[in-house]
Parts: structure tokens; C-alpha cells; sequence
């Protein structure tokens, strides 16, 4: 059995109710909860379904669809690589070797301590830097493991 | 404070840009400035594409603007003690921006503001010749906008290549109270960005262009599906619509015409399928991103079950200078069925990469060498991809290849979006053909079983070979399986991602293990 993740119910419960009126209005709701949240908390669903009169199961089906939305929240800084043609012709292999090293993690994976979530991501539209990273919402190009390993130490020390 | 008037001095917002470091530069360009009291006045540009030169800042100088490139943080006191703002010479100083050669050799047709505007600015875009587009349209009849549209012969440059006065000319003669335009800028295609370079570098073409679609067609509603891993182009196209909307270029009534067109921008959620417009509808209705059947097409049956034009980014934003200076000047460039301008974008194991929009009809080669001048590493080029994760790999001996739909797919591969990936001689084409497969397993739908399994079944068959077992068995069965994915899928994702894996196969036996021969004989 999971852990169970505390989550901000009021903070859903504004959310949908801002949003529900909208056509389509399950994934605007999502990516909000997403983005506010960090995570779409699997028992929020219920609520979802109830507001906007949906089954539990399409909403479901939606959440669990879409790779940005994460069912468990991540860790206090989280690392996308990206991992597409344009970057593997540019080392971006090695730098995944690399960082599944350094964070003895796999891709989906958050460190034992909380500290770092590594994600996969297949294009971040920064082809012409390629190897791109994503850290905490920053995107940096042309990323070798020496720039990779400069930048989370950066991070460690803010 | 200096009294002199102010000197207008440009750092790149593009987020690659920003990604070599463009925020840190426009910070010290600015302190630096006033630690020397002097007045600039600090532009956040779109970037104009010449990625290896990036961050390049550029001053407004009496002679024309003068770029310098690429600058790093340490670079700005230096600059400044060359007289920069005055267009001072430096080791980085590129001359004048126009005169750039790279620059100066393409035809910006779409991408003619990219870099020179603020972006965010409705004003700095009615300077340089914004709306006049919009302007024409409206004093014309929807039918003689789609008209125009066709005479460009422009075609869908997501990368399916549809005549765009074909589909808008389905659209109008709908008859329905409701229709939409909804734009496709779910960029998803490893090796391109062209989308990303309009919408953080000039989201009013691309407002302007789905305004003239909605004036064409009758739409009173349009969306734009934004992909996620896009923030900085959320950023601009939210400023801009609200200026449009405040300037009244959108909303109730679009510049008094009576005819309301109400844009939204609806981000996705990191699912390349998105991409694909049937997918892109059901998400867009708050539903799983699963492809719909065709027909109905979205054009007669779209979103909402209404007429809805859908065409990607750079389709839309083509449409303004067509209707501004007419649909034959826009078909005079480029050649047979391919007309107009592309911005191709050149990305991967290249020493210049960029965007470079071109009339169509040059070479691969022209492309590689002359813009991006070979490969990064230095070491023999030894295969590129042409047209995103679905387009095939193709060696060196065939980059004489024209830039144009149809020659490329003659030759077996596809031109897509317009993004060229090159690999030097480290590449192992037998690791891209299983990645391509295990890409596709990943970002199935689910809805067709040739895609959904067969894509796993291909990642498990590839990896047969390469180990060896029963190679040349499996060989067969690969060409199998990719057989059945081409014929038993809807849509371009299980019916191209065969075309990656069979032309790394034909072309580069040797890394499958096969003998170069027998290879070419597979294909």
C-alpha cells in the first residue's frame, strides 16, 4: 500500500469551481491542478467527476493519459532531460547516463531523500542548443555533464 | 544621467536564447549602463535564429542596427569599453545585422519580424507592417480571402503538407452558426522550433493570421493548443492577445467589421500525439488525446462537432503576408507543388545551427554545408534526419536531395515540419531505429493495435537483431511488422514511425549487424 500524500483539497475544490464552466473544461482543470500543485493527487478525481458531471473513469482516463500530469508529488527539485534525436545526436545518452548516476535514480524517479525527481521529456523545442535540460522550470542549452553537474550545485547552494 | 537620447540596445527573450544565458546578459548590458550613466533603452527581441551567435545582443545605430555575438556576462564591460552602443568594434562585433551573410541570403517571408520587434509591442508591430494583411481581408468577401489563399498554393507546413484554400474553402462553405479556427502549436517534433521562434518572436502574425482564417471562414472562436514544454511562448502569446483584444483586433467586433473572433490560448500536457489534429480536438474537448476517425474532417465536423479550420503555427502566420501583398506573390517562390518560402530548421550535430527560411527548391546539402557548415564534432557526417521523429534517415549520398514535398517523398522520406537533424559517424542507426520504435510505444494513443503493440513488439525485434538472435529471421519479421503498422494505422504516428526504422535499416545494414549488400537489397 502507497504512502498516502497529503493533499490541498480547498485548493482543488477553488480550482474547478473557477474553471468549470468552460467548454472542455477537464483539462484546464488539470493543468492547473498540475501546475499549482505539482501533482494531480489521485483522489481528487472523485471530486472532479462530481463537479463537472463526468465518471469517475473518464477522469480518471484523462489523468492518467497525459505524461505531465504526476500522480504522486515530486521531488523538491525536479530535473527533465531531454532525451529526442536532436539531443542524442549531441551527447544527450551520455549526459542520461550521467545523471541517472549521479542521482541513483532511473527516469521517473525521485531520489531516497525527497531532494530530486529525474524526468524524461522528448523535445523542448531547444534543438538548436541541444543537449537541453530542464531544472526547476529553467531551460539550459548545449549541456555537457561538467555544466549539468555546475548547475545542480548551484542549486545546492542557493 | 546622461542627456543624450536614449540608445536602443536588443538581448534576445527566445528561450534558447535564454537557455545560453540571455537573462544573465540583459542584466549586466543594463547595470552596466547605468553604473556608466548611460541612457539605453532595453529591448527583449525574438531571436533571429542564428543559434551558434546566440545570446546576440544588437545596438540601433544611425547606420542600421550592429550585432554582436555570441556575448557571455564576462563579454558586457568589454563591450562597452569598445563603445558599443555607438556600434563600436570588438572581437564578438558581427557588423551590421542585415548584412549578415547567413541572414542576408534568406528570403523571411513568415519570419519577417522574428528578431526585430518587441515581441509583445502591438505598436512596434503595426511599424514594421502588421495588420495590413488583416486590413485587405476585410475589405474582401470570405471568398475572395480563401481564394488568395489558395492562389499561394500555400500547403500545411505541420508537415502534412494539405492545401491550406482547400480546407478553408471546406470550412466556408459549411453552414453552420458555430465554427472554429483552432491552431496547432503542439511542436512536438524533436529537431524543430520554427512554431516556438513565431510565438515568442512575433505572436501578432500568428493572431493576425488566425483572424483573417476567421473573417475567411465565419469562425467566431478560435484556440491556440499550445504544448506545455512551451512557458515562454505562453507568455507572449498571452501579452499579445491581450493588446490585440485591448486595440480591438479581437474580440466582439474585429476593428469595427462586426464580426467577433475571441482567441484563446489551451495549453496540452506532454502528449505528442496531441499533434496530430483529430487527437488535438478530443484534448482540446477535455478528453484523452485519442485520434478520431476520418472522415468526418474536422473541417466539416471539428471541434465540437463544429467547421473548424486547423492548420499548425506557421501555416497561420503565413497567411498575413499573403493577403497583404496577394496570393501570387507568394507562389512566385519555391518549386512545382511546393510554393513559397519554409523555414527549415537545422539542429543536432551541426556547427551553425539555426532556422533559415528559404524558398523551397535548394539541396540538403546546400542546407547543411553552406548554412550550417558541416558538423559540430568536426567528424564525417554520416546520416540526417529530414522532417522529425516520423521522417527517415538518410546518408550522405543522398543529400542532393530537393528541399520540396514531393522529391523527398519520392526518395522514401517525408519533409514534415522542416527539421533537419544531423549525426556524425558516432551515430548508431540500429539504437535510432529502436529509439524511434520505443518513441512510439510511448506516445501511442492506443487506439490502432499495429501502433499500440506493434511499436513494443518492434523495440523487442530490434533488439533481437542487434543481439544477433536469429538476425536474419528477425530482419524479416521487422519489415513484417512494419508492413502491417504502415497499413493498419489511422494516423501518421504507427503509419510513419516505420519509415525511421526501414531507412536506417536500407542505408546502414552494417550497424543492424548485416553486410552492407544484403542491407541494401532489404530496402
Amino acid at each position: 500500500m502507497a504512502l498516502e500524500h497529503p493533499w490541498d483539497r480547498a485548493a482543488v475544490v477553488a480550482i474547478v469551481n473557477a474553471l468549470k464552466h468552460q467548454p472542455g473544461a477537464l483539462m484546464p482543470i488539470l493543468r492547473r491542478i498540475q501546475d499549482d500543485l505539482g501533482w494531480v493527487p489521485p483522489d481528487s478525481v472523485a471530486l472532479i467527476a462530481g463537479e463537472l458531471n463526468l465518471s469517475r473513469a473518464e477522469v480518471h482516463g484523462v489523468a492518467s493519459f497525459y505524461h505531465d500530469f504526476r500522480h504522486a508529488p515530486p521531488g523538491r527539485n525536479v530535473v527533465r532531460l531531454c532525451r529526442a534525436e536532436s539531443c542524442q545526436a549531441m551527447g544527450a545518452v551520455a549526459l542520461a547516463d550521467h545523471a541517472r548516476k549521479r542521482f541513483g535514480v532511473d527516469f521517473g524517479g525521485t531520489t531516497a531523500d525527497g531532494n530530486f525527481s529525474l524526468e524524461a521529456v522528448y523535445c523542448l523545442g531547444n534543438c538548436a542548443c541541444s543537449p537541453a535540460v530542464v531544472i526547476n522550470g529553467e531551460l539550459l542549452g548545449r549541456v555537457t555533464p561538467a555544466r549539468f553537474d555546475d548547475a545542480l550545485s548551484r542549486l545546492v547552494r542557493r | 544621467m546622461s542627456s543624450a537620447a536614449a540608445t536602443t540596445v536588443y538581448v534576445p527573450r527566445d528561450s534558447s536564447a535564454l537557455s545560453l544565458g540571455a537573462e544573465a546578459v540583459a542584466l549586466a548590458v543594463a547595470a552596466e549602463a547605468a553604473r556608466r550613466n548611460l541612457n539605453i533603452r532595453l529591448i527583449r527581441n525574438g531571436s533571429r535564429g542564428l543559434y551558434w551567435l546566440e545570446p546576440m545582443i544588437e545596438v540601433a545605430t544611425p547606420r542600421g542596427r550592429v550585432a554582436y555575438g555570441p556575448v557571455a556576462v564576462r563579454d558586457v564591460p568589454s563591450l562597452f569599453d569598445a563603445d558599443f552602443p555607438d556600434g563600436g568594434n570588438h572581437p564578438l562585433a558581427l557588423g551590421l545585422t542585415d548584412e549578415i551573410p547567413l541572414l542576408k541570403r534568406q528570403r523571411r517571408l513568415t519570419f519577417a519580424r522574428v528578431g526585430i520587434t518587441d515581441p509583445t509591442s502591438l505598436d512596434d508591430y503595426l511599424a514594421h507592417g502588421g495588420y495590413r494583411g488583416l486590413a485587405r481581408a476585410l475589405a474582401m468577401s470570405g471568398a475572395e480571402i480563401v481564394q488568395e489563399v489558395t492562389t499561394s498554393n500555400l500547403r500545411g507546413r505541420g508537415g502534412a503538407a494539405f492545401p491550406a484554400g482547400i480546407k478553408w474553402k471546406t470550412t466556408l462553405d459549411q453552414n453552420s452558426k458555430q465554427k472554429y479556427i483552432v491552431c496547432n502549436a503542439d511542436e512536438g517534433d524533436s529537431g524543430t522550433f520554427s512554431d516556438r521562434m513565431i510565438m515568442e518572436g512575433d505572436p501578432f502574425v500568428l493572431i493576425e493570421g488566425m483572424t483573417i482564417a476567421a473573417v475567411a471562414v465565419g469562425a467566431s472562436e478560435g484556440y491556440i493548443y499550445l504544448r506545455s514544454e512551451y512557458p515562454h511562448s505562453l507568455r507572449t502569446l498571452a501579452a499579445a492577445i491581450e493588446a490585440a483584444t485591448r486595440a480591438g483586433y479581437l474580440g466582439a467586433e474585429v476593428r469595427g467589421s462586426g464580426k467577433p473572433f475571441r482567441l484563446e490560448v489551451r495549453v496540452g500536457a506532454g502528449a505528442y500525439i496531441c499533434g496530430e489534429e483529430t487527437a488535438m480536438l478530443e484534448s482540446l474537448e477535455g478528453k484523452r488525446g485519442v485520434i478520431r476517425f476520418k472522415p468526418p474532417l474536422p473541417a466539416i465536423a471539428g471541434l465540437f462537432g463544429k467547421p473548424t479550420v486547423v492548420n499548425n503555427v506557421i501555416t497561420l502566420a503565413s497567411v498575413p503576408a499573403i493577403l497583404e501583398t496577394g496570393g501570387e506573390s507568394y507562389n512566385k517562390y519555391g518549386v512545382d507543388r511546393s510554393r513559397g518560402t519554409i523555414p527549415l530548421q537545422l539542429a543536432g550535430n551541426v556547427k551553425r545551427p539555426g532556422l533559415f527560411e528559404l524558398p523551397f527548391g535548394l539541396t540538403l546539402r546546400e542546407l547543411i554545408d553552406d548554412f550550417g557548415g558541416g558538423t559540430a564534432s568536426g567528424r564525417p557526417l554520416r546520416a540526417v534526419q529530414v522532417g522529425g521523429p516520423l521522417g527517415a534517415y538518410f546518408p550522405d549520398s543522398m543529400l542532393d536531395l530537393t528541399v520540396d514535398y514531393e522529391a523527398i517523398a519520392a526518395a522514401g522520406g517525408l519533409l514534415g515540419h522542416g527539421g533537419v537533424v544531423v549525426f556524425d559517424d558516432t551515430a548508431d542507426l540500429a539504437r535510432m531505429a529502436r529509439y524511434a520504435m520505443e518513441f512510439c510505444a510511448l506516445e501511442s494513443c492506443g487506439k490502432c493495435t499495429p501502433c499500440r503493440i506493434g511499436s513494443t513488439r518492434g523495440v523487442e525485434v530490434i533488439d533481437r537483431i542487434i543481439a544477433n538472435r536469429e538476425r536474419s529471421a528477425n530482419v524479416e519479421l521487422l519489415r513484417d511488422l512494419c508492413d502491417t503498422m504502415t497499413a493498419g494505422s489511422l494516423c501518421a504516428l504507427g503509419g510513419l514511425t516505420p519509415l525511421p526504422v526501414l531507412s536506417a535499416l536500407k542505408y546502414f545494414p552494417q550497424d543492424f549487424g548485416l553486410p552492407a549488400a544484403k542491407g541494401a537489397s532489404i530496402g
